[in-house]
């Protein structure tokens, strides 16, 4: 996929009680693309060559995080098209919603120790072969806030078996407790995970509040923005 | 017309903290007899009479649960012709 002249357009949607899509929207202009508002409850897309599901608590979490937003017309068009190759990223509440929609396989529940936490976390880049990685050295350890009560992965044995062979395991906490490690009782410390061709990927901590250090602790989410603008100015 | 009621509750194997917060308070409140809680959901729905026996099963599991972590329980308690 190849975007028009102008720069990539990447879309950025809002749900009842979305909170961090203007932040999402900020990190998408900072990477040189140009960010386009998507309604919930519009079915157009107007043409994005991406979509940013980003974080807040969408109808408030009622019945499980991200449980009635999966249902929101605009994810009819979100699903479809990410079938069909479009590039999504699902970030925190984000995340919940990609998996309830069922675009990436488990679920994300209440952390196990019960409280909010709100910190800025390390992570591992488990893979850096996506369009929303590519610009991260293999390896590489990142510093970028995470704010959920809602962030522990669960998925089936047989599921975690396979994005771990499949290389689909994104983003890993790591570091020792207390302040650091895996903070909510995730599976195998997974903090984020994509599909099988790399395109849809979706992680709970936040990187696009981590792409300037005047405003976070880091500009190390902004990598995430610059590899899909790398791969949609791609020719 | 009837009364519907779906239970949902979180799969053994998943672990529940806020199950385990409830037995926590249990056990400070003088209830050491309670060896285990899980948390769960209960919904009641009204439904009419085109609402089938896998319209409901279609209710639950795509939108009052996830399969993925949790079961469900669906009963048709009463109609509204014979609660009377």
């Amino acid at each position: 996929m190849t975007a028009s002249i102008g720069g990539a357009r990447i879309g950025v949607i809002t749900f009842p009680g979305t909170l961090d899509d203007v932040d999402a929207a900020r990190a998408v202009k900072y990477a040189g693309a140009q960010a386009v508002p998507l309604w919930h409850a519009d079915d157009d897309l107007k043409g994005v060559d991406a979509v940013i599901v980003p974080g807040g608590f969408s109808y408030g979490d009622y019945l499980r995080a991200g449980a009635i937003s999966a249902h929101a017309t605009v994810m009819r068009s979100v699903i479809d098209a990410a079938r069909g190759g479009l590039p999504v990223l699902g970030i925190c509440n984000g995340f919940q919603i990609l998996a309830e929609a069922h675009l990436l396989p488990g679920v994300v529940m209440r952390n196990s120790g019960l409280r909010f936490l709100c910190r800025d976390q390390w992570l591992r880049v488990e893979n850096t072969d996506t369009v929303w990685t590519s610009r991260y050295e293999p390896g590489a350890e990142i510093l970028i806030p995470m704010k959920n009560a809602k962030g522990r992965y669960v998925a089936d044995p047989g599921v975690i078996a396979e994005l771990e062979a499949e290389g689909r395991v994104l983003m890993r906490y790591i570091g020792d407790g207390p302040a650091q490690g895996n903070p909510n009782g995730s599976l195998n410390d997974i903090a984020g995970i994509c599909s099988a061709d790399g395109r849809i990927a979706a992680l709970m901590p936040h990187p696009e509040h981590a792409i300037d250090a005047l405003t976070g602790p880091t500009d190390d989410g902004l990598g995430m923005f610059l590899s899909l603008v790398d791969s949609l100015l791609k020719v | 017309m009837a009364r519907v009621e779906v239970d949902v509750t979180i799969k053994p194997e998943i672990l529940d903290p806020q199950g385990k917060a409830i037995l926590g308070a249990l056990g400070r409140t003088g209830h050491a007899g309670v060896i285990g809680v899980r948390q769960g959901k209960h919904f009641d729905l009204e439904v009419d009479d085109t609402v089938t026996d896998d319209e409901l099963e279609t209710i639950a599991s795509t939108l009052l649960a996830n399969s993925v972590i949790e079961s469900w329980v669906i009963r048709r308690v009463a109609s509204a012709s014979t609660a009377q």
